[in-house]
């Protein structure tokens, strides 16, 4: 038997929140039923794969990103602790199962999971979650539905082993989400700082006789405490942007390269920043 | 002798088909029926008689069949007997009388429909997936699939995997990468709610009569909107719609009917509006509701003046500009376009892959929209936002800098075009005073003048393709404002200066304009599918030649210009213009109502969607229903929604997955041609019919065909075929049955048109133009009688050059389309300051992005999940509408209130949603609500539906042609409190309850 196991990579950067992915999930498990695997999905209210949304900054500069968020198929899940009775269990492909027979009435697996992701259904009295698609996985299926209907390549399901997903985690990036919760989740997110971190940018212009115009390709750099922290060249349109920043992450300092002079100092709270028009000499 | 064997072998076929196929012996089993077959000129008789499922047969004539098959001689007899038919000598025998049916209409069509089941007794369609499941196809208005299907029930819908027995995909070689597309169809988010709406709790699954309508008492027109249903049969709903239609035939004359309906229907070509709907109302006779060009507006009635395609209703060439993007350009500017919320049209998310890679080539993006829009969010790039309606400024402040820097294509404006000296005069200041300076520009867009000097900068000295509107050539956004012919004038202005045709320069943004074939010709649904409609359909072009079918013609000359339809009611005239692609003259005929002769309506037939959320100010659409002068109005509909529960009759069409059907993916045709540009794979599907259709309900073709059994006219409605007949007939015809069999097609459903050599691409758009050669992209147009000079080396307008001030104008005389085109601003927006002081918001109601118009809207689809398209409060899923957090917060709003949109013309609650991606004064929604659900009288109060449509302005863009333009809109906002807000949904029906 292989010891690979599934694992899913979403990447933040190509999601474009089409919501296919979370359709795609309610036509599988809306008024079916797969017995051994999963019992119908309601019509309305669970969202086994949600969308999260992130916008971040104001006009002129805005980024508006998203992710699918489902079950984490955690390779040390609270919740398959919390089961009784073999409700549920992790298959040797890693994908985690709640049984529909045995975890009737088990309304305490819901609260289990730190990331929300066990919904119950109250007319079947039954703890329900995504299951990675094991029941078509079973029937010869390479890939999930949400992966079939997304148009972007942003989710990548994938059965590696422990090395091969070593590799891609440091090769990619690869970000778990919480990962306080310590929980080991099998759900990995490439360029996850969209949605997490935060950024400032700003316009640069410069006046030249008596015009205002947008200065293109000067340096910025970011510095916190007098210790340059990133640099940025402006666009066309005398932008830039530092992303990846720590939300809340204090006072910052903004100047050109080589000492051609400072523009503004700024403190980064919860949301992004845009800071602004910049004026630098000509 | 071989006539009498055919006959005789016709029994024996009917006996073995009974006897190989299951289904066939039990549709024996369904009618007690004597048929005659009489060759009149050698005498020859054979009667038929089917009696419980047996066959009783001699060769001699009945004294008393019910039918009666007569062939005048027995050439013809020969002939219509074969298996194969020869449909262009079917129909020849049938208009001259040499074959002819007496009998009953219901029994007649048994009887041939039941010809055409014996005929496919052996074939077989879909694909056993074991343990029960079969997998089908069909298709839509998104993208092709598979409907996985047990026991007679939809188990998922997903999209076509193709197999190493499908064609080749194309790859384009750029920048060093080998570039090709997924193998697979790609569908939108509307597609993947289909089961969902299969089983949706709205569905219509009986006729239904509106419990206080009385045809032959008190009609109780008022409380249409208001009254309940009841269910009634099909035989009594048939008998009252058909002595309706024969009561106001009689009583007024054909005028007095008025056919309206959807701007889309359940994809098809059997079933589709302009081809069964249109061949039953052309039988009738009826007034057409003639539609403007709602999504192309400004491309329409603007820019073909300048540039011509008006057979494509203003979007220009779609040939080449995928590869020509990837290999040579180096930025891209969509302005008013956002492709991945709207993906064209009918083009699942085929665009995005190739947008993905002009991203990852380094191809640097502009987003020019009052929002944040989903492509900006996907691909990045500078954002710029004027004021909803002012973009031609900031298109003339660009031409400013252009100028003054010199930076356009001076070789091709004087050589391809003409009068940019006096257009020059224009943007300089130098016929009006006013320089069309970026400063100029920015008091009214609100975009700071040193980005427009820099966009224009950086346009004029790289490779700059414009994607302008939601195809990158047409469609949506700003073309549907006050200022849309002016705003798609200067689309084309800008590319005119820019020399578009030269490589790396064009009119695209990866939505069309890939490598497929264009000359394997499969016909889309505008050219007319079975309709023999040769005047408002693209029938008589290539669909009517290959398909012979019998050619139907309306017999009423008067039309009612959709945007006016109320008013022609409550008024009783109204005037407007067609849209008529014939040429750039063409559009100023205008067309009128009521035309003398004719009685005013009386009578409202509607197919398709509800028109509330899609047509501006519709509470005067509403209020049409309650006029008293509409005696009777049916709608057939799949669903209980919107319009539908305005009517006396409800008829319940099937969904797609319930019936057969023939189409290839995005193929419009018509005044939409070369849509399948927009794809990756050309695919034509045959749509299996899934499921048996659910309830009583019956596809569109049938609920035709059973009206026309009762006025005796199912013969010529059908020229005797189900809808799997006309669907061999129109594979028969198309390209198609020379690349595969009708039994394969049948069987598979889909094929996927092979991609041709590299080196028989279509050439790049309008390269021909720049080069001066002669015209060589494959599209048949404009018309011959369009070129001045020289066939095929010239565009369409006067001239044959490209004008900078249009000829066609300058005779035209309309006040708001000067041939100069200089900015007016918008009549409803930022200059208008008295209104705008009581209404300070501009509202976008832009194309829906999860729903297409009214398909996948409301129903209690899955689509309410979605938490930025409707969200739950208290019970009601209402419309999202997006707000500045500025503006909001200026009114107290938070995200989830649900919030009160209003103006003169209606008011309307929504659900909040606070966005940076909106900017300052305006709104954001979506258009095409499926939902109206009025708290009080209906046409008058507060709808909680979410129609935005409710509160556009009906005015046309321009005094000379009927252009709608819900994008000038202005409204104010607040919190909404009303009693409903804390109420469940039940008490808010107990309120309505009340309001009766």
């Amino acid at each position: 038997m292989s010891d690979k196991q599934w694992v899913m990579v979403v990447d933040a950067a190509k999601c474009e929140a089409c919501y296919n992915c979370f359709l795609a999930v309610k036509d599988e498990h809306i008024g079916n039923d797969f017995p051994g695997y999963c019992a119908p999905m309601p019509l309305h209210g669970q969202n086994w794969v949600e969308i999260r949304h992130k916008h971040r900054g104001t006009a002129p500069v805005v980024t508006a990103h998203s992710i699918p968020v489902m079950c984490n198929q955690c390779e040390d899940a609270p919740c398959l602790r919390a089961a009784r009775d073999g409700a549920m269990y992790r298959r040797p492909d890693g994908i985690v199962m709640i049984d529909p027979v045995k975890a009737k009435g088990q309304r305490s697996l819901v609260k289990s999971c730190p990331y929300g992701h066990i919904h119950w259904n109250e007319e079947l009295e039954l703890p329900q979650k995504w299951n990675f698609d094991a029941h078509l996985l079973d029937q010869g299926w390479t890939r999930t539905r949400g992966e079939q209907v997304c148009g972007t390549g942003a989710l990548t399901s994938m059965k590696v082993s422990a090395a091969e997903l070593a590799a891609l985690r440091s090769r990619d990036d690869l970000e778990v989400l919480e990962p306080q919760f310590r929980t080991t989740p099998r759900i990995f997110y490439k360029n996850l700082h969209l949605m997490t971190k935060s950024f400032i940018a700003g316009t640069v212009v410069a006046v030249v006789n008596g015009v205002e115009d947008c200065a293109e390709g000067r340096v910025v750099v970011l510095s916190q405490d007098g210790q340059e922290v990133a640099r940025a060249t402006t666009d066309a349109f005398g932008e830039f942007m530092v992303d990846g920043l720590a939300p809340n992450s204090g006072i910052y300092d903004i100047g050109l390269a080589e000492g051609a002079g400072a523009l503004c100092r700024c403190e980064l709270k919860d949301d992004s920043l845009y800071v602004g028009v910049l004026t630098a000499s000509a | 002798m071989l006539l009498k064997m055919k006959m005789l072998g016709l029994v024996q076929a009917f006996r073995l088909g009974a006897k190989i196929n299951r289904d066939f012996a039990l549709r024996l089993k369904e009618k007690t029926l004597i048929v005659q077959l009489s060759v009149l000129d050698v005498r020859e008789h054979r009667y038929i008689e089917f009696r419980g499922g047996k066959l009783y047969s001699r060769h001699k004539q009945h004294p008393a069949p019910d039918i009666t098959v007569k062939f005048k001689t027995e050439a013809v007899a020969h002939k219509l007997m074969n298996p194969k038919q020869d449909y262009r000598f079917m129909i020849h025998a049938m208009k001259n009388f040499m074959v002819d049916i007496d009998g009953p209409d219901d029994q007649a069509f048994w009887f041939m429909e039941t010809m055409q089941k014996l005929l496919r007794v052996h074939l077989k369609y879909g694909e056993d997936m074991g343990n029960g499941v079969r997998r089908y196809v069909s298709n839509n208005n998104g993208g092709p699939v598979h409907v996985y299907v047990r026991d007679d029930r939809i188990l998922r819908i997903t999209p076509i995997e193709f197999t190493a027995e499908d064609a080749a995909s194309w790859t384009i070689t750029a920048r060093g990468k080998a570039l090709t597309p997924p193998r697979q169809t790609t569908v939108p988010p509307h597609v993947m709610t289909a089961k969902s709406l299969v089983y949706s709790k709205d569905r219509l699954l009986y006729p239904m009569k509106r419990v206080d309508f009385d045809p032959d008492g008190d009609r109780n027109i008022q409380n249409r909107g208001t009254s309940d249903y009841v269910r009634i049969s099909w035989e009594e709903a048939i008998a009252l719609v058909a002595g309706e239609i024969k009561r106001v035939k009689k009583t007024y004359g054909p005028g007095a009917l008025a056919f309206t309906h959807s701007a889309h229907q359940n994809f098809g070509n059997v079933n589709y509006l302009l081809s069964s709907a249109f061949r039953f109302f052309n039988l009738l006779g009826f007034t057409k509701v003639h539609s403007n060009p709602q999504s192309w507006e400004g491309w329409y009635w603007g820019a073909v003046h300048h540039y011509g395609h008006t057979m494509r209703l203003g979007q220009g060439e779609v040939f080449g500009q995928v590869e020509d993007i990837l290999k040579n350009t180096d930025m891209i500017v969509f302005w008013s376009s956002d492709p991945e919320a709207t993906n064209g049209c009918y083009g699942g998310l085929e665009g995005t892959i190739r947008r993905m890679w002009a991203k990852e080539l380094g191809i640097e993006f502009v987003h020019i929209d009052p929002y944040f829009n989903e492509t900006a969010a996907l691909m990045g790039g500078k954002w710029i936002a004027p004021r909803p309606g002012t973009d031609p400024a900031l298109a003339q402040a660009i031409c400013h800098v252009w100028i003054e820097e010199d930076l356009y294509d001076k070789w091709y404006v004087e050589n391809r075009t003409t009068g940019f000296a006096q257009w020059a005069d224009h943007i300089m200041g130098r016929d009006d005073g006013t320089p069309k300076t970026p400063e100029w520009a920015e008091a009214e867009t609100g975009v700071p003048a040193r980005d427009i000097r820099a966009l224009a900068r950086k346009w004029g000295k790289s490779k700059t393709y414009l994607g302008a509107g939601g195809f990158g050539n047409t469609f949506g956004g700003a073309c549907r404002g006050a200022t849309g012919t002016q705003w798609a004038r200067m689309m084309v202005i800008l590319m005119g200066m820019q020399g578009y045709g030269r490589p790396g320069v064009n009119f695209g943004n990866l939505q069309g304009g890939t490598p497929i074939d264009f000359n394997f010709w499969f016909p889309g649904y505008a050219e007319g599918g079975i309709s023999g409609d040769l005047a408002f359909t693209a029938n008589g072009a290539i669909n009517y030649q290959q398909i012979p079918h019998i050619m139907t013609m309306n017999n009423v000359r008067q039309q009612i210009p959709r945007m006016q339809f109320p008013e022609a009611i409550f008024e009783g005239k109204a005037r407007g213009w067609p849209t008529d692609v014939a040429g750039i003259h063409s559009q100023f005929a205008p067309i009128g109502y009521p035309l003398p002769g004719n009685a005013p309506i009386r009578m409202i037939y509607k197919f398709g969607g509800s028109q509330f959320g899609t047509q501006c100010n519709s509470n005067r659409w509403v209020k049409t229903y309650l006029n008293e002068g509409i005696e009777f109005v049916v709608n057939q509909s799949v669903y209980m929604e919107g319009e539908a529960k305005f009517a006396d009759i409800v008829l319940p069409a099937c969904s797609a997955y319930e019936r057969f059907d023939i189409s290839e993916w995005a193929q419009a045709g018509g005044y939409a041609p070369q849509y399948p540009t927009q794809l990756n794979h050309r695919v034509v599907t045959l749509q299996h019919k899934c499921i048996e259709p659910l309830g009583e309900s019956k596809s569109d073709y049938a609920i035709f065909n059973e009206i026309a059994k009762e006025l005796g006219l199912s013969m010529i409605y059908s020229e005797g075929m189900d809808e799997l007949g006309w669907c061999k007939r129109i594979f028969e015809g198309s390209d198609l049955s020379q690349l595969t069999s009708w039994s394969k097609f049948l069987k598979k459903g889909y094929f996927v048109v092979p991609a041709p050599r590299e080196d028989q691409r279509a050439p790049t758009a309008y390269s021909w133009y720049y080069e001066g050669r002669k015209k060589d992209v494959p599209e048949m147009q404009p018309l011959p009688a369009d070129y001045t000079e020289k066939f095929l080396h010239e565009l369409q307008p006067i001239s044959g050059k490209f004008e900078f001030v249009p000829k066609t104008l300058e005779m035209a005389d309309d006040p708001d389309r000067p041939p100069v085109n200089r900015y007016i601003p918008s009549w409803e927006g930022t200059a208008t300051k008295d209104l705008l002081a009581k209404y300070p918001l501009q509202m976008v109601s832009a194309h829906p992005r999860y729903s297409f118009h009214t398909h996948a809207d409301g129903k209690d689809s899955t689509i309410n999940d979605i938490a930025v398209h409707r969200n739950l409060v208290d019970g009601h899923y209402y419309l999202q509408m997006r707000i500045n957090p500025q503006d909001a917060a200026e009114r107290g709003l938070k995200d989830g209130d649900l919030l009160r949109a209003y103006n003169d013309r209606g008011e309307v609650i929504f659900a909040c949603k606070i966005s940076p991606r909106v900017m300052r004064g305006v709104v954001h929604t979506y258009e095409s609500s499926a939902v109206y659900q009025p708290l009080g009288k209906p046409g008058e109060s507060t709808d909680i539906g979410g129609c935005a449509n409710q509160l556009t302005n009906h005015r046309s863009q321009i005094r000379g042609g009927s252009a709608m333009a819900p994008n000038a809109c202005l409204v104010q906002i607040e919190p909404w409190t009303g009693a409903v807000a804390s109420l469940s949904l039940q008490a808010v029906q107990t309120q309505l309850e009340a309001v009766k």
